[in-house]
């Protein structure tokens, strides 16, 4: 093997011997890593296999999506005009919603953060509120508030400010805890009253994070309502699961596309606007 | 030393957020506009929402205390839940592989790039709710719907951040790796995955936490896990138990959230 | 082994020789006009000239990190702008590289990055799983030794310093055994004293290993004290190819155009006359 150690001529190197082995990781290193793949491929093995999954299906799944989209083609184009007026209510939904939820958000946002919560009390309150909130899906709060209201957009205006509060506060909240101390001390030093101080030292400072988020949770909550009608809490979703459950294939594939369009152009439409403003 | 008073302004106003009165005065039009018209034309039936506000005390009384006695079917649906939220994390995260090494611009020929980011875009665009469906329509209810639903959504998801770190990343190790002769899966091992690796573990941690946000919900259409438990529980008005479920969900999630956060805090 | 091909000098073909090399970059730049280079013995070639002059895609033409426009580069008589894509990947075996910015993977340790130097000789699989030949890894162990770095191994190249970070660099390069060196500006990015070692290193690299380096460099004062030979591009043309003892005002000139060459007199120059500095 010496063939390949360079040998410098000239200047005599003193003859060493050089490791023999090299291994990438310890031997410590490589158990870790065994662990955690076979804790990985335990977790899946034990999720898949208590999923108990029919097989069967697949051999034919290809068969039946092909059988599908030759049902969805041509989409049947005259059927839009009908579907003009859901989709605007769509976006209501999704629009009204997230206003009422900013609404809520910024005293919920001050509850939530630690310098200006008033005690532990409502710190607790504010973080519960936090919590309860964003880990509700809005579909799920979009069934609650059906069963209140009973079916319709307003429950599904109300689904979307539920979820979005939390999402908009949480942001909030830690805006206004990063804001600079010595701000507030120099306003609480000219002797002004708690309230003063939350209007003149934090809502400027936390205002650009405010807008920020609410715009982008709106172009969130457009893909949301889309969905709401299949718990009958208004907007596009209606017509698409019953389009879909009477098997009315082509009028499904024209309101996929329209919500294609909407969710596209609302995306595009809040990435402009949140890049303007930052 | 007479300074004419009148030489300051005698009015100060603060300046508003939107920069001019005129602003201001066509912010709160347009918003009032905006108000009167969508309020119109969803025709909300006050005396409707009005009823409603009792119903609503009468549900949440209902729903004190929350009915925990029925655990093991709650058990049952929530298992399910981790379950597919689980599986789906892995077989989304190998298929996003090659969309993610498709879709990154610096790595792969450009008609191919583009299939890939248009395959990103449709598959985002619809909501996990949607792509559920069609899968039930597919495979028959049940968690196989969920887990194909929520695989298909992570591997899109996952697919697209591995793309944008890809692209992200310094070109000059992989110019390096290339000069010594290395082919396309060398350079790929030894220039792109230590630099990405890191990262991609990151996002992969943050979807198992949403997937499992998402299998609650996806089995209002029929696709398996606690959700729908909980619909059903809804259409008997079984409101104590629903409760329970909701209660089960919101624990799980925020430890979900917080075992994301720690884990990916590890990471660094 | 390198030494082999010192012999094969006498032969028909030379080491390097570049025929007619054309790049025109698609947005209509002509970088390289024919450029025409012959490289008969291990020598250190200098490349010399002002930003855009075409040095950087010179470089990189040879071993197709460019793809050229026209021309041939013969290395050992083989034209490396004719090969597929397999036949490259062979031919960049041969050819090692060193780099500004060092280009190491940064998350690896020393010893990967050194070892990566081999990955055209070792099989995906194998390579994936670091398993590389025992003459590998010792050759590596030497080189790290002869650059410097000996007992650095296992240190991330991260936590190195600019001047270690190009050792590990050369010793990538050097790992492939190659019969040709390329270096980018292998000393811009850093202070001047590291430069002059990393310059000391290439040149004695270069005479132990009795391979050719060809080498982009803006310095022309470390171009002057190390090189054996300057080429001068002005325009993607060679304007300037001699000894490095032959490069005059006059050549400095028509590389760059006219400026007043004489070395202004300052008093932190403590090291006015460049030639005699050669190890």
């Amino acid at each position: 093997m010496t063939v390949h150690q360079p040998e410098p001529r000239g200047t005599p190197v003193p003859a060493r011997l050089y490791p023999d082995s090299w291994e990438r990781y310890s031997f410590k290193e490589r158990l870790v890593h065994w662990l955690w793949l076979g804790g990985i491929a335990f977790a899946a093995a034990w999720s898949v296999s208590a999923l108990d999954i029919e097989w069967a299906f697949f051999a034919d799944a290809h068969e039946q999506a092909a059988d599908l989209i030759a049902r969805m083609w041509p989409p049947r184009w005259s059927y839009f005009p009908r579907i003009i007026q859901p989709l605007i209510e769509t976006l209501h939904i999704a629009t009204l919603g997230t206003m009422i939820a900013v609404l809520f958000a910024l005293p919920v946002a001050f509850l939530a953060a630690r310098n200006t919560t008033l005690n532990q009390g409502t710190w607790l309150i504010g973080r519960a509120m936090l919590v309860l909130s964003r880990s509700i899906n809005t579909v799920i709060w979009g069934l609650l508030f059906v069963a209140i209201f009973g079916p319709g957009p307003v429950a599904g205006i109300c689904a979307v400010a539920a979820r979005s509060v939390g999402f908009i506060a949480k942001l909030v909240a830690e805006a206004i805890e990063e804001v600079d101390a010595g701000q507030i001390e120099a306003v609480e030093a000219s002797g002004a009253r708690t309230f003063q101080v939350y209007a003149v030292a934090i809502l400027p400072q936390t205002l650009p994070v405010l807008i920020g988020t609410t715009i982008y949770r709106w172009d969130i909550n457009v893909r949301e309502s889309s969905v709401l009608g299949f718990v009958g809490a208004g907007g596009i979703g209606l017509l698409l699961y019953a389009s879909i459950n009477q098997f009315a294939w082509s009028q499904a594939i024209v309101i996929l596309i329209a919500i294609l369009g909407i969710v596209i152009i609302s995306e595009a439409l809040s990435a402009y606007v949140r890049s303007r403003i930052v | 030393m007479s300074a004419p008073a009148s030489s300051y302004p005698s009015q100060w106003r603060a300046p508003s957020i939107f920069g001019s009165p005129g602003r201001r005065l066509a912010f709160w039009l347009a918003l009032a506009a905006y108000l009167t018209w969508s309020l119109s034309t969803l025709n909300v039936d006050t005396a409707r929402i009005l009823a409603g506000l009792p119903r609503a005390w009468n549900i949440l009384e209902r729903m004190v205390p929350p009915d925990f006695s029925r655990w093991q079917l709650l058990l049952t649906g929530m298992v399910e839940s981790v379950q597919i939220a689980i599986a789906a994390t892995i077989v989304g995260a190998v298929f996003s592989i090659p969309i993610g090494i498709a879709a990154a611009a610096n790595l792969s020929p450009r008609p191919l790039y583009l299939a890939a980011r248009g395959l990103i875009v449709v598959g985002r665009t619809f909501h996990e709710v949607i792509i559920a469906i069609f899968f039930v329509k597919l495979f028959g209810f049940g968690p196989v719907a969920g887990l194909l639903t929520l695989a298909f959504s992570s591997a899109i998801f996952l697919g697209k951040m591995l793309a944008e770190d890809i692209e992200n990343m310094k070109p000059g190790p992989v110019e390096a790796i290339r000069a010594t002769g290395a082919s396309f899966g060398q350079i790929f091992g030894y220039a792109v995955v230590p630099q990405v690796l890191v990262k991609t573990l990151g996002v992969l941690i943050y979807r198992l936490d949403s997937n499992l946000r998402h299998s609650t919900v996806i089995g209002i259409v029929g696709a398996g896990g606690i959700g729908q438990t909980l619909s059903a529980s809804f259409s008997r008005y079984d409101f104590d138990f629903a409760s329970a479920i909701l209660l089960t969900i919101a624990a799980m999630v925020a430890f979900g959230e917080w075992f994301s956060d720690w884990a990916r805090r590890r990471l660094r | 082994m390198s030494q082999g091909f010192h012999a094969a000098t006498g032969g028909a073909s030379p080491l390097l020789a570049v025929e007619g090399l054309t790049k025109v970059y698609p947005t209509g730049k002509r970088a390289l006009g024919g450029i025409d280079v012959v490289i008969d013995r291990p020598q250190l070639v200098a490349v010399i000239g002002s930003s855009g002059a075409g040095k950087s895609t010179f470089i990189r033409c040879i071993n197709r990190l460019v793809e050229p426009t026209a021309g041939r580069i013969l290395l050992n008589g083989e034209d490396i702008v004719a090969l597929d894509r397999k036949g490259l990947r062979a031919a960049r075996r041969r050819i090692g590289m060193i780099f500004q910015e060092y280009n190491l993977v940064e998350r690896l340790s020393v010893m990967q990055n050194v070892l990566s130097g081999r990955l055209g000789y070792v099989g995906l699989i194998a390579s994936l799983r670091w398993r590389f030949p025992l003459e590998d890894i010792q050759a590596a162990f030497a080189l790290l030794d002869r650059v410097g770095l000996d007992g650095y191994h296992n240190q991330r190249a991260d936590a190195l310093s600019g001047g270690q970070r190009q050792r590990v660099g050369i010793a990538r390069a050097l790992m492939q055994r190659p019969d040709l060196l390329l270096l980018d500006e292998p000393t811009a990015s850093l202070d001047p004293k590291t430069s002059r070692q990393i310059m000391r290193l290439v040149r004695e690299l270069v005479a132990e290993r009795q391979t050719p380096a060809i080498i982009n460099i803006h310095d022309v004062a470390l171009a002057r004290a190390y090189a054996d030979r300057i080429i001068g591009l002005r325009d993607g043309i060679v304007v300037f190819d001699a000894e490095a003892s032959a490069l005059t005002e006059a050549a400095l000139t028509e590389i760059y155009g006219a400026e007043d060459w004489a070395p202004a007199p300052s008093e932190d120059d403590d090291e006015p006359a460049l030639i005699g500095m050669r190890p």
